[in-house]
C-alpha cells in the first residue's frame, strides 16, 4: 500500500529537484508523441533542445533565444508575485495588448517625431495601460468581491476584439494600400526599440526583464512586502492578524503584473513585431503562466524557466521547419510539461511511503 | 421586426447559441458542487469538438461524433482528477494546464479536419407543433441536443435536490473530512463528478463544431468554457439557474450576430466584445448581490482533500 504522508516543512531539495525531472518526463512523453505523428522521436528532441543551441546555425537561434525569453520572463516575473499571495491573475495576455496598443498610439498619434522623449514616453504609457486593464479585475474583486479569475480572463477576449477594431481601423497604415496592421514601428526611428548589442536579440524589453527579476527578488526575499504576500497566500488568516489588509494587496500584485505585461506588449510592438496586427499577440501571456510555475515562482527560477521555454519555441520552429513537425506539438509539449510539474510536485509537501497502512 | 431584428428569429436562434455553455455549465455544476474547480472546461470543450468532428467525419454518423466528444472531455477530466485528487495539485494551476494543453492538442489533432463539413445533425419532426406561428419556430424545429441539454439540467437538479446520490455529493463538497468520516468515498465522488464535469464539456464542445458553426477551426471555442465557469457563479451553483444564466448570455450572443447582419454601424470588433463585457458585468452584479448575504459556493471547493490530515 503506498501511503503519502504530508512533511511537516515542504522539501527544499524537491522543491528544485522537481522541474528538472519533470523537464525529463515531458522529453520522454515529447518524444513518445513525435513517435506517434511519425517523426523519429530523438531527432525531434535533438532539433528542439540541441540544435538552436549548438547546431550549425546557432549563432541566429542564439539571438532569438533572448527575444523570445525577454517577454515571457517580463510577464512571469509579475504574475509570480501574485500567484504567491493566491491572486490568479491569468489575463497577463490581454494587459500584454493593451500595453502594447498604448505604446503604439502615442507613437503613431505623434508620427513623425523625432523627440528622444518619444520612447521613454511610450515605455511610460505602454505600462500605464497594462497597470490599468490590470486594475480593472483588481478593483472589481476589492469593492463587490468578483473573481479575478474570470474577469481578467473575459478582458483577454475583449483586448483581443479591440487589437483587431484597432488594427483594422483607427490605428491602421493610411499608406498602407487597404492591408490591415498600423506602420512598422521599425521605421521610425524615434519610436523603435532597437537591438542593442548586435546579434544578440537583447533590445530593451530583455534589459527590463532582468531589472524585473533583480526587483522582484529584492521585493519577495529581502523585504518585508514579499514575507507579507508570502505570508497571505500560505496562511490568509494569520496574515490578516499579522495586519496584511487583503485589499491592498490585490490592487498591488495585479497591477504590478499588468504593469510589466504591458511593459512586454510595447517593447514587443516597438521592437521584434514592430506592427499592430490583429495576429500580433503570440499568446506570451499564457506561456509566462507555464514560465512562473516552472520557475517555482522564484525570480532565479524564472529566469531559467523563460530561457528554457523560449528554446521550446525555437526549436519548435525549427522542427516545424525540418521535420515538418506541426507548431501545435510544441504547445501540447508545454501543456505536458505543466502537468509533469504539477504532478510531481507532491514530491515536495508528501513523503511517500510504502507498507501496511498505520492507523492515523 | 424591430430595429431590423426578427425577434422569433432570434428566440428561436437563443436556443441553440446556449447549447454548448449550457451543457458546459451543468457538467461544472456537478464538479464544483463536489468540492473541485476545474478551470479547464476551455480545454474540455475544444477537444470535445475537435473529437466529435472527428469521429462524426470518420463514421458519417454524428450521434457517435457527439458521443466520442463526450468521451474526449472526459478523459480530459480524468488527467485533471488523477492530478487534484492523487497527486493533489493546485486545483487552479492544474485546471489552466488542462486549458492549455486541450488548445494544442486539438489543434494538432485537427489539422486535418479544416475546411470539412460535418455529416448535419437531424432535427426532431414535431409534426403539426412546428408549424404553429411563432411557437413552431421557437420551440419545435430544432436538433435532438437542444432537447437532450434541457433534459440533462432537469435531471441534473433532480440529481441534487431530490436523490440520496445528489446528497452525498452535496456532503462531499460541502466538508470533505466530515464526509470522508461518514464513511463516503471523497475521492471515488470526486472522479465521477469530474468525469461527468469532462463528458458535458465534451458535449458542448461538440455541438458548436458539429451543428453550431459548423465545421472546424483551431480555438473555436473562444472563451466559451471560461463563460460557462462564469454562468455557475452567476447561477449561485443552482441547477435551474444554470439554465437562466446560459439562456442569458446565449441570447445577448444571438443578439450581437443579429446585429452584425443587420448592418448597423458598430464596428465587428465591437460587437464582437458584448459577450464578455457582459459577462464581466453580470458577475460583477451577482458579487456585489452576495457580498454580505449568504455564501453560496460549496464550503470546499478548489481545497485539497488528504485523508490522514
Amino acid at each position: 500500500m503506498i501511503q503519502l504522508i504530508k512533511r511537516p516543512t515542504p522539501s527544499k531539495a524537491w522543491a528544485w529537484a522537481t522541474p528538472i525531472i519533470a523537464v525529463f518526463a515531458t522529453m520522454i512523453a515529447g518524444g513518445i508523441l513525435f513517435a506517434a505523428l511519425g517523426k523519429n522521436p530523438f531527432e525531434a528532441i535533438r532539433v528542439i533542445f540541441w540544435d538552436p543551441l549548438f547546431g550549425s546555425n546557432a549563432a541566429y537561434f542564439r539571438g532569438q533565444l533572448l527575444v523570445k525569453a525577454g517577454p515571457l520572463i517580463l510577464i512571469a516575473a509579475g504574475l509570480a508575485v501574485g500567484f504567491r499571495a493566491g491572486i490568479w491573475n491569468i489575463g497577463a495576455e490581454g494587459q500584454y495588448i493593451i500595453g502594447a496598443i498604448c505604446g503604439a498610439s502615442l507613437a503613431l498619434s505623434v508620427y513623425p517625431s523625432e523627440s528622444a522623449w518619444l520612447f521613454p514616453a511610450m515605455v511610460i504609457v505602454g505600462a500605464l495601460g497594462g497597470w490599468l486593464w490590470g486594475m480593472i479585475p483588481a478593483l472589481l474583486k476589492v469593492t463587490f468581491g468578483t473573481s479575478e479569475i474570470l474577469v481578467s480572463l473575459m478582458l483577454v477576449y475583449v483586448a483581443e476584439n479591440l487589437l483587431a477594431y484597432m488594427a483594422f481601423g483607427p490605428l491602421k497604415n493610411p499608406e498602407g494600400f487597404g492591408f490591415p496592421g498600423s506602420r512598422n514601428l521599425q521605421q521610425y526611428p524615434s519610436a523603435h526599440n532597437p537591438e542593442l548589442i548586435a546579434g544578440t536579440g537583447a533590445h530593451w524589453g530583455v534589459a527590463a526583464a532582468i531589472v524585473a527579476i533583480i526587483a522582484t527578488y529584492i521585493l519577495m526575499h529581502r523585504h518585508i512586502a514579499g514575507f507579507r504576500i508570502r505570508v497571505a497566500g500560505e496562511a490568509p488568516r494569520a496574515a490578516r492578524f499579522a495586519g496584511v489588509v487583503p485589499a491592498r494587496l490585490v490592487v498591488f500584485c495585479l497591477g504590478l503584473s499588468g504593469a510589466l505585461a504591458g511593459l512586454a506588449g510595447l517593447f514587443e510592438v516597438a521592437g521584434p513585431s514592430g506592427q499592430i496586427t490583429d495576429s500580433f499577440n503570440a499568446g506570451y501571456g499564457f506561456t509566462a503562466i507555464i514560465v512562473a510555475f516552472l520557475g517555482r515562482l522564484h525570480p532565479i527560477g524564472i529566469l531559467l524557466a523563460g530561457l528554457l521555454m523560449a528554446l521550446t519555441y525555437i526549436g519548435g520552429d525549427m522542427a516545424q521547419l525540418m521535420l515538418q513537425l506541426p507548431a501545435a506539438a510544441i504547445q501540447v509539449f508545454q501543456g505536458m510539461l505543466l502537468f509533469f510539474l504539477l504532478g510531481f510536485d507532491v514530491l515536495t509537501n508528501y513523503r511517500i511511503r510504502i507498507g501496511k497502512a498505520q492507523a492515523a | 421586426m424591430i430595429g431590423g431584428i426578427d425577434i422569433i428569429a432570434l428566440i428561436a436562434t437563443l436556443m441553440a447559441a446556449s447549447t454548448p455553455v449550457l451543457l458546459a455549465a451543468t457538467g461544472e455544476l456537478i464538479a464544483e458542487k463536489s468540492g473541485v474547480l476545474n478551470l479547464g472546461v476551455e480545454g474540455m470543450m475544444i477537444m470535445g469538438a475537435v473529437g466529435g468532428f472527428a469521429a462524426a467525419v470518420a463514421t458519417g454518423n454524428p450521434v457517435l461524433g457527439f458521443v466520442a466528444g463526450a468521451f474526449a472531455g472526459a478523459a480530459l477530466a480524468m488527467i485533471f482528477a488523477l492530478l487534484t485528487q492523487v497527486f493533489l495539485s493546485n486545483q487552479v494551476a492544474t485546471g489552466l494546464a488542462l486549458t492549455l494543453f486541450g488548445l494544442g492538442l486539438s489543434a494538432l489533432i485537427g489539422k486535418g479536419y479544416e475546411g470539412i463539413r460535418p455529416p448535419p445533425t437531424a432535427k426532431l419532426d414535431f409534426g403539426p407543433l412546428s408549424d404553429i406561428p411563432g411557437l413552431g419556430q421557437i420551440f419545435f424545429r430544432h436538433d435532438w441536443v437542444v432537447y437532450l441539454s434541457l433534459l440533462l439540467v432537469a435531471a441534473t437538479w433532480y440529481f441534487l435536490r431530490k436523490t440520496r446520490g445528489g446528497l452525498i455529493l452535496r456532503a462531499v463538497g460541502e466538508n470533505h473530512d466530515a464526509a470522508h468520516a461518514l464513511g463516503y468515498r471523497v475521492i471515488a465522488v470526486r472522479f465521477a463528478a469530474l468525469a461527468f464535469g469532462g463528458a458535458m464539456a465534451g458535449l458542448g464542445g461538440a455541438y458548436l463544431s458539429l451543428v453550431r458553426v459548423p465545421q472546424w477551426t483551431e480555438g473555436m471555442t473562444a472563451g466559451a468554457g471560461w463563460i460557462a465557469l462564469a454562468i455557475v457563479v452567476f447561477a449561485s451553483w443552482r441547477a435551474e439557474r444554470v439554465l437562466i444564466g446560459a439562456y442569458l448570455f446565449g441570447g445577448i450572443t444571438a443578439l450581437q450576430l443579429q446585429l452584425q447582419a443587420a448592418e448597423y454601424s458598430i464596428p465587428v470588433h465591437l460587437l464582437s466584445m458584448a459577450p464578455y463585457l457582459i459577462t464581466i458585468i453580470v458577475l460583477v452584479i451577482l458579487s456585489a448581490i452576495h457580498r454580505h448575504g449568504v455564501q453560496a459556493a460549496p464550503a470546499s471547493l478548489g481545497r485539497s482533500f488528504h485523508a490522514s490530515s
